[in-house]
């Protein structure tokens, strides 16, 4: 798992694909989640555009997609119950799936443990 | 976190308790103040209409007004900065009072209480000094305006309020809804009002700065009791339908507009004993005879999609009116707001639109409160 200055997960899943998420940090930093509008399957995304807007009972939060790619699937579950971004956000919580040309894009962003030095 | 400067900003009494229970503290009204605990708004909200919820509301102005002559004369003097009856409130009784401006507008929302040879007065710490310094420009002759700065002020709020605060000091058991009393107990004298601002039971306690901490320990002691930051405290006014100053009411809104009409009795309405006489009577009377333009009115997003502040609302593509409040309801479970319509958009079951992220989404009209109070009255 890879994680990035804003606070999102990347796992590697399949050959071209991968999984995004926010950190255990994020979630908390955000409040309780209670709406989130997930992006349409099949869209062409560009790193840095926003693709996900999670709303806490604070405020309204982008999330931008780390890598360019192909949107191929989102967490239809997070409509009904967005508090799994706080219950289990490197898990359940997860937000889209996106297929890259080379999975190796994900090199480029921190591991665990210069995650943690960030958020410390 | 926030750029301002951290110098100005003002501490509250109990302000090692918040940072000692986990507070993420921000700047509120020229205070550091507790915006959730560990627990977050949503538990917290939840908490405080399951069991109780202590709320520290320090910040807030507590003035004292004693006559200098006797106190009909300052109910009367008292009358002309408000259209509110203070000559008819009974002793041990509390109201809530409005300063309104020559043009209709309110300067403040507050609550006023009747304790026998003096009033007690509680306003919105934003605007403390400027009512603290309009209460001695108009009041002067006929009262000591005396701000009380060395007491604490806390909420405890829900339907465990009663057994909770009756446990440290007995006599509150009997008070009802808006009744107001000063209590001896293990941390002096507490001034106490069964009120608040979440729309359940509960009461406000005026305590001594040297026993504040001693006082709110006692309440935390019991696991019916947790503590509650700002969040929840706006979650819980906004379900329950109550103005915030700054969002629903300001100087541009009248009582009327802001659907207050039940804080203006009889005597101070047009054929009443006292009738006007206080600033902006000539709008505020004529809005009450024949309505206003625009009112405040519930909202309630049909999605998920909370609508927050100043989202514009449309009928088909003509804008109508504003969001002043928004956000989303734990109780209710779904987004919630309050807003300004005109009074022809304003009947429950009107369907609206309203703008978030570029696209308009429907919302309809709903009653106020938005979630069932349950004063004790």
């Amino acid at each position: 798992m890879k994680f990035t200055e804003d606070h999102e997960w990347l796992r590697v899943e399949g050959d071209d694909t991968i999984v995004v998420g926010i950190t255990e940090h994020a979630a908390t930093q955000l409040g309780d989640v209670v709406f989130v509008e997930l992006p349409e399957i099949e869209a062409m995304v560009a790193e840095g555009d926003e693709v996900v807007v999670i709303e806490s009972v604070k405020a309204a939060s982008d999330i931008l997609s780390p890598v360019d790619g192909e949107i191929i699937e989102v967490n239809d579950k997070l409509t009904d119950k967005p508090g799994l971004v706080n219950d289990d956000p490197l898990g359940a919580g997860w937000f889209f799936k996106i297929k890259v040309d080379d999975v190796s894009v994900i090199d480029q962003f921190m591991d665990e443990d210069e995650y943690q030095d960030l958020i410390s | 976190m926030t750029d301002l400067d951290d110098h100005d900003l003002r501490q509250l009494p109990l302000h090692d308790l918040h940072v000692s229970l986990g507070a993420r503290m921000v700047p509120f009204a020229g205070y550091d103040m507790p915006v959730h605990y560990p627990a977050g708004v949503m538990k917290e909200h939840l908490h405080t209409r399951a069991a109780a919820g202590l709320f520290d509301v320090s910040h807030m102005g507590q003035v004292i007004l004693r006559p200098r002559i006797d106190m009909p004369t300052l109910a009367l003097a008292f009358e002309a900065l408000m259209p509110v009856d203070v000559l008819s409130l009974p002793q041990g009784r509390q109201r809530y009072g409005l300063f309104t401006n020559d043009a209709g507008g309110i300067l403040d929302d507050l609550m006023f209480a009747n304790r026998s040879d003096h009033f007690f007065v509680v306003v919105n710490a934003a605007c403390k000094s400027a009512d603290i310094a309009h209460l001695t420009t108009h009041l002067s002759q006929v009262a000591e305006v005396i701000p009380v700065t060395d007491r604490a002020l806390l909420a405890l709020q829900g339907p465990a309020a009663e057994f909770v605060l009756a446990a440290l000091c007995s006599p509150v058991a009997s008070m009802r809804f808006m009744d107001v009393g000063i209590f001896p107990s293990d941390f002096g004298d507490l001034w106490v009002s069964r009120s608040g601002y979440t729309g359940e039971d509960g009461y406000e306690i005026s305590v001594a700065e040297t026993h504040a901490l001693a006082c709110a320990r006692s309440l935390l002691a019991t696991s019916a009791v947790l503590p509650i930051g700002l969040g929840a405290r706006d979650s819980l006014r906004l379900e329950a339908g109550l103005c915030l100053y700054g969002h629903e009411i300001d100087t541009t809104t009248t009582p009327v507009e802001a659907g207050l009409t039940w804080a203006i009795q009889k005597s101070r309405r047009t054929g009443g004993a006292r009738q006007g006489g206080f600033p902006g009577a000539s709008r505020i009377l004529a809005e009450l005879g024949s309505g206003p333009a625009r009112t405040r009115v519930g909202l309630r997003p049909e999605g998920r999609a909370p609508m927050r502040e100043n989202t514009a609302l449309y009928d088909g593509d003509t804008p109508v009116g504003t969001i002043t409040s928004g956000g989303f309801g734990p109780s209710v479970n779904a987004p919630i707001a309050m807003g300004y319509v005109p009074a022809t958009h304003a009947a429950p079951g009107t369907t609206l639109t309203g703008e978030v992220r570029g696209k308009r989404l429907p919302l309809a009209v709903a009653p106020l409160p938005l979630f069932p109070t349950s004063y004790k009255r």
